[in-house]
């Protein structure tokens, strides 16, 4: 549908390759091996997150009282009942992990389109009107902005409550203002063209103008954005649930994990090690994606 | 160059007063009554109850509480700890050297590993150092710093033993709070032993913290050294016969670095503002780990006060990075 739409756009004057996703951007994207193992690697994790209820051999809170802190099956004492040991409450490390991939990609997934669709909305507003709409909607995105990114989630937070959906919400609002930066400068950089007075010389209305004539012309750079964001999400989830503000017990999620085990480091690396080990998986795979898109899509921003 | 401070500072103006706003609204979003949240004293009878929401004027309009609030902060007022019964500022006192400590040993790591490994890279564009570099770095800069900081624990504290496990300084040592950072102190003092404890409590956090800013600033360096090396003046100098350490030390690294000194202000901001992470995994008694205990013990003056002060810092830090660069790169001055 995109590829459609941005071939239908392309011949219009004026127009840089950037804001293209078809064929050549695919083609570009491929050439390079980190992106494509970074997509392997989200996909691999997406079909574990929706599959999680079949692939888990034991549910996520089940308590196994003969097998408190069983180490992982290649270490020494370990056995193949859990793969990866078991967490001091004799609960399947595997298991919770394959259940935290449905929390942390779920609702990192949920916060980032939210993020996404209220930012774009914002930014377009912005982008659009100028003046007083323009001028409270940027200034309130400063402010945000002034805060370092984790401090504001905190404030979300202790505002909230310490929830998942809370911690979801918090990190929708650190992403906000990076959707409207991006959109608004987008649509400043836009609407001077060409093919956008002559559409509102055809007698396009400004909604018509925003979604269906502008929009479209962005898209790149948000979906860059959503891509890193994405990444950040899932860090910033795992952070919260870490510092004890996000999911809470016995929610099998992966900062959650850790700060649970905590303080059972000392005896038991694996309680630790394997929770983190997924996050920084995760991550790493979004950040290898996001900068093959942007390379892809996005000449001007290559790093 | 005065016209361009001012002109900052005016700019500055509405995000100031914004997370001002934001600070002072932060009562009345928060759920719970606000006397209980304000007052240090717990199950205040209904007759109290009104007098303090008179005296703290919570019944007058919002728009006459703010100006108040905005005069109490004009006078260096932010309220006390409800736990401590202290001044926030004061407590932010006594917890920003550790932040500051720590962010500046972190930052000192990233630029001084950072930048040489990007020069490096882009030297060797495509070659086995460049990508190994930068894969390294992608990975450190994904990294959730809370797990790598329990993990070098693991290894360096209790594995090896050879770094202790939190906090800033040994407990035998006493060292008088000049500055408030403990090596600038220990070194005043003239206390080697107390020097040894605070560097051996630091080099871990610190490690952890530069992180992110390490992998930030040896990716930037990297581009920023490619773009510098195919433009003009580069292959000039190289015409001339210069050695390609002059031509790559002192005519490309000089411009390369304009935009690493931004990332770097900005990370300094973020770090003097944050390493709430970092903190928490070490116990560090900084301001992050501060904010933090203040959320989970709904100390609502110390946050309200402390949300504030960060934001200020970030802020000024910001301020000064944009000046700097200014001072740096006469291009940006005179298009300002």
């Amino acid at each position: 549908m995109l590829g459609v739409r941005s071939a239908r756009h392309r011949r219009s004057p004026g127009r840089s390759r950037a804001a293209g996703i078809g064929w050549g951007t695919w083609q570009s994207f491929r050439s390079s091996h980190g992106p494509v193992l970074g997509l392997a690697v989200i996909g691999m994790f997406t079909a574990i997150a929706l599959g999680a209820d079949w692939l888990a051999p034991y549910s996520a809170s089940e308590q196994f009282r003969d097998a408190f802190l069983a180490p992982p099956a290649w270490a020494e004492g370990g056995s193949t009942r859990f793969l990866l040991g078991t967490d001091p409450l004799g609960r399947d490390i595997l298991s919770r992990i394959i259940q935290g991939a449905q929390v942390s990609l779920g609702i990192g997934f949920v916060a980032v389109l939210s993020a996404s669709v209220l930012g774009v909305a914002l930014g377009l507003a912005a982008g659009f009107s100028r003046g007083l709409v323009d001028a409270v909607v940027m200034r309130t995105m400063d402010v945000m902005l002034a805060l370092p990114s984790l401090l504001l989630a905190i404030v979300v937070v202790a505002v909230l409550g310490p929830s998942l959906i809370n911690a979801a919400a918090a990190v929708v609002a650190v992403q906000v203002p990076h959707f409207v930066r991006l959109t608004r400068a987008a649509v400043r950089a836009e609407r001077a063209k060409d093919y956008v007075t002559a559409s509102r010389l055809c007698g396009a209305g400004p909604l018509r103008l925003a979604f269906c004539t502008v929009l479209p012309n962005c898209t790149a750079p948000l979906i860059v954005q959503a891509t890193l964001g994405f990444s950040t999400a899932v860090l910033d989830l795992a952070a919260l649930g870490f510092l004890g503000l996000g999911a809470q017990p016995p929610t099998p999620e992966w900062g959650t994990m850790l700060a649970d085990s905590r303080g059972f480091l000392l005896r038991a690396w694996w309680v630790v090690t394997f929770p983190g080990l997924a996050i920084l998986i995760t991550v790493l795979s979004f950040n290898l994606l996001g900068d093959g898109l942007r390379d892809a899509l996005d000449p001007r921003l290559r790093r | 160059m005065l016209t361009i401070v001012l002109k900052r500072l005016a700019l500055l103006l509405p995000t100031l007063i914004g997370v001002t706003f934001l600070a002072f609204l932060l009562i009345h979003l928060m759920p719970g009554d606000p006397i209980e949240m304000l007052m240090p004293e717990r199950g205040i009878d209904p007759a109290r109850h009104a007098q303090l929401r008179a005296e703290l004027g919570l019944d007058r309009p919002l728009l006459v509480q703010y100006v108040r609030y905005l005069g109490d902060l004009a006078t260096g007022d932010l309220g006390r700890s409800i736990v401590t019964k202290k001044p926030v500022l004061e407590e932010f006192a006594t917890v920003f050297p550790a932040t500051l400590e720590l962010s500046l040993a972190a930052i000192t790591l990233a630029v001084l590993f950072g930048v040489p490994i990007g020069v490096l890279a882009a030297l060797n564009r495509g070659g086995p150092f460049d990508y190994a570099a930068m894969s390294v770095s992608l990975t450190g800069y994904s990294m959730p710093i809370f797990w790598w900081g329990l993990l070098l624990i693991l290894l360096f504290s209790v594995q090896l033993g050879w770094t202790p496990v939190s906090g800033r300084i040994g407990v035998i040592h006493d060292v008088p709070p000049t500055t408030g950072l403990l090596l600038v102190d220990s070194l005043l003092e003239g206390d080697g032993a107390a020097f040894a404890s605070a560097a051996h409590h630091l080099v871990l956090p610190a490690l952890v913290l530069a992180t992110i800013p390490l992998a930030t600033v040896a990716r930037m360096t990297r581009s920023s050294m490619l773009e510098v090396l195919n433009a003009d003046y580069i292959r000039t100098a190289r015409a001339k016969g210069l050695s390609p350490l002059r031509v790559v030390g002192l005519h490309a690294l000089r411009n390369a670095l304009i935009p690493v000194v931004t990332v770097v202000g900005l990370a300094v901001g973020v770090l003097l503002a944050g390493a709430i992470l970092t903190e928490t995994v070490f116990s560090w008694p900084g301001v992050g780990k501060w904010l933090v205990d203040a959320v989970s013990r709904r100390d609502f003056p110390v946050l309200r006060g402390g949300i504030l002060l960060v934001a200020s810092t970030v802020i000024a830090v910001n301020l000064f990075v944009d000046l700097l660069y200014g001072l740096l790169d006469p291009r940006i001055r005179r298009a300002a």
